[in-house]
């Protein structure tokens, strides 16, 4: 047995971790005959809470299926395994003149987990979510293996983006890249005194960029509650970049060992998002910045989820409508009024979601904070957060989730019945389970 | 499965009618608590619990076993985590009696009694719960001790020294499944004024079984390994193990 967490350092557990080399193996591991106490597949480790985890049974590391294709230079299509990270095939295609298609804030997340948390990243707006460019996708599932699109088995397809890896395991996927330039990215970058004006600006020009995030500051309250810097741009043109050989570089330092509890605290956290804000431009348009840089600034620490201590932290991300928009300011207003220290939030405007009944992107807002376990207030006010956000018409995203009230699972989710019933028909056993699915009750009562 | 704030989601209670357990239980309750197994011996005392519970909307199941028995502690964890049907993410010992010790003195009978009450039951059960939990690959273990077993006194020497007893032996269960994904967490209150004291006059630092909950929950939620209710007897106590016999036996409670 081995002992797992999520990204957040919380609940731990230990698993059997299986690392099968071939789809044979992998469906063995899948069969009657398997082992007990449920299988789910883990890639690297970073959702936060405990989607990849299943205590007592049994954790897939797909790490042997790392095969990539070369790209179809007409369709830009590539099929790669589903145990390789974004940042082993940004090694692979960036000096081919391409880009993912979508890509989160860390490169250390893999195919098979893009997919299961149908993840999203600064382009949502206008490019949707990762499953958006799948093309295909090879699964293994308890009545067998097979390969699903949008037209063969859509219902599977739609209910495995998003999924969190109870629909199967996907051994491979077939996804469109991005043609680019260059390596680099132009931006724009923005300075904001409150959040109503982060937001505004957002509305305003989030069109006119592919790529928009604003980083926002939840300690400060009154006139500048809210202030933000925005960031936006796009992959510069040739002539603009170097040329498109340069690969993202790894971490550059790295946090050697558990931080002692409350290193992050009120204090600290204050004065680093003062910092924070006061080394940003103003304003500064069409600055050049390389693709870590722009999209993995977090990559360059490695470790970083050390800082918070042996406690650990979560990660509270939620999405509303527009009609919703309140509910952004509502949520900051409470943290900052509860005296739980945040560190900076990230806002985005998400574009239409997809028909995937548990992917998480929906049009409106979604507002990301990082928040440290230990402020006795903390369950509490998240519990409230909540039925705010569940009255509103929004949700929480499951690959970040380490906490949430069951009960605004169904409210949240619509379309849950539907995911639940395509499930159970590739795996009316259930073999499948996390502890994201025991905590949740995700694919729900048996005989349903 | 519990929480990243380590709330638990199912629980058995062992002394199910126990008013510090059930105070437990009731805190977690209003948490994310939804379903609680409790054994015990008195069936409608049980029953009672169960429905209080089932009216907060947690599914509470009964399972009758008696602590008198230790044979009875192999079937009343198979039957516990059986009703569960699902990882126990917390189990609670809150077996105890504190019996009579002008009664207890002379009675080799009623001292037996005590110690498998106190002790072999108890630990009897603890031992099954270790194999669940390391084979689901997680779980917490609540015990209730008591400030008792650090000394034992004159007016409740055989209930203290039960404690000790299974005071001893939850620490070494607690180092036993370091890196299995369990964990143990003693709690040890000072007086508490429940039904079990009601004829005693309250020592000093007495405190309340809701009280008691919250030390509790809170070492649970936090992993404190050993916990005092109220928490400024993990201090006064320090030094009451050492005082001299002859100051010892004269202090009040």
């Amino acid at each position: 047995m081995e002992r797992l967490t999520g990204w957040g350092r919380t609940m731990a557990v230990q698993a059997e971790r299986a690392t099968p080399s071939t789809t044979d193996e992998l469906a063995d591991l899948l069969s009657p005959t398997g082992p007990g106490h449920g299988v789910i597949a883990r890639g690297l480790g970073r959702s936060y809470g405990d989607p990849a985890q299943v205590a007592g049974g049994t954790v897939v590391d797909l790490s042997a299926f790392s095969a990539i294709s070369a790209v179809d230079e007409r369709t830009h299509a590539i099929t790669v395994g589903a145990g390789v990270s974004i940042d082993t095939l940004l090694h692979h295609i960036l000096p081919l003149g391409y880009f993912v298609p979508v890509t989160p804030g860390t490169r250390q997340v893999t195919i098979g987990g893009a997919i299961a948390a149908d993840i999203h990243g600064k382009n949502h707006h206008v490019d949707g979510s990762f499953a958006s460019h799948v093309v295909s996708m090879d699964l293994v599932t308890p009545v067998g293996v097979m390969t699903v699109t949008r037209d063969r088995d859509p219902e599977l397809f739609w209910a495995t983006a998003g999924g969190m890896g109870l629909t199967g395991i996907v051994t491979a996927a077939t996804i469109t890249l991005l043609p680019i330039a260059s390596t680099m990215v132009s931006v724009d970058t923005t300075r904001h005194r409150n959040l109503d004006e982060v937001m505004a600006a957002m509305v305003d020009g989030d069109h006119r960029y592919r790529y928009s995030v604003a980083w926002v500051d939840c300690m400060t309250s009154g006139a500048t509650m809210g202030r933000g810097v925005l960031t936006r741009g796009d992959h510069a043109p040739a002539d603009r970049g170097r040329p498109p050989t340069t690969i993202p570089t790894g971490a550059s330092v790295a946090v050697p060992f558990n931080a002692p509890p409350g290193l992050l605290n009120r204090l600290s956290i204050t004065a680093f998002n003062e910092a924070w804000f006061r080394a940003a431009p103003k304003e500064r348009l069409g600055g050049i910045e390389s693709i870590s840089t722009f999209f993995h600034p977090l990559d360059g620490v490695a470790n970083w989820n050390r800082l918070y201590g042996p406690r650990g932290f979560v990660q509270y991300q939620f999405a509303v409508p527009d009609a919703a928009s309140a509910t952004v300011a509502t949520a900051i207003e409470r943290l900052a009024a509860s005296k739980v220290p945040s560190f900076l939030a990230v806002l985005k405007r998400f574009g239409a979601g997809n028909r995937g009944p548990l992917s998480f992107p929906t049009a409106g807002w979604t507002l990301a904070l990082d928040l440290p376990v230990g402020p006795p207030a903390l369950p509490a006010v998240l519990d409230d957060l909540d039925d705010l956000i569940a009255a509103a018409g929004g949700r929480i995203y499951l690959a970040k989730d380490a906490r949430l009230n069951p009960a605004h699972l169904e409210t949240m989710y619509p379309a849950l019945a539907e995911f639940r019933r395509v499930a159970d028909r590739v795996d009316p056993e259930r073999r499948l389970t996390s502890d994201l699915d025991r905590r949740l009750n995700v694919r729900g009562p048996r005989h349903a | 499965m519990r929480d990243a704030f380590g709330q638990p989601q199912t629980a058995i209670l062992f002394g199910g009618t126990s008013e510090i357990g059930l105070a437990i239980v009731d805190r977690l309750a209003a948490a994310r608590l939804r379903h609680v197994v409790l054994v015990g011996r008195n069936p409608s005392a049980l029953e009672d619990a169960a429905s209080a519970l089932r009216a907060r909307s947690v599914t509470a199941t009964v399972v009758l076993a008696d602590a008198a028995d230790a044979a009875s502690a192999t079937d009343a964890v198979d039957q516990a985590f059986g009703a569960l049907g699902a990882p126990c993410d917390l189990v609670i010992m809150a077996v105890g009696l504190l019996g009579d010790q002008a009664a207890d003195d002379d009675s080799p009978e009623r001292t037996a009694t005590m110690f498998v009450v106190n002790t072999a039951w108890p630990a009897a059960v603890l031992a099954g719960c270790r194999a669940a939990l390391v084979a689901q690959g997680t779980g917490q273990i609540l015990v209730l001790s008591s400030v008792a077993a650090l000394r034992t006194r004159r007016a409740n020497y055989t209930y203290g020294a039960g404690k000790q007893g299974l005071d001893g032996f939850t620490l070494g269960l607690a180092e036993s499944v370091r890196g299995t994904g369990v964990t143990v967490h003693l709690i040890r209150p000072g007086f508490v004024t429940t039904k079990m004291t009601g004829h005693l006059s309250p020592a000093p630092f007495s405190t309340t079984a809701p009280a008691v909950a919250e030390v509790a929950v809170t070492a649970v939620m936090k992993g404190t390994p050993v916990a005092y209710a109220p928490g400024i007897l993990r201090y006064v106590f320090l030094g009451l193990r050492h005082l001299p016999s002859a100051l010892w036996r004269k202090l009040p409670g």
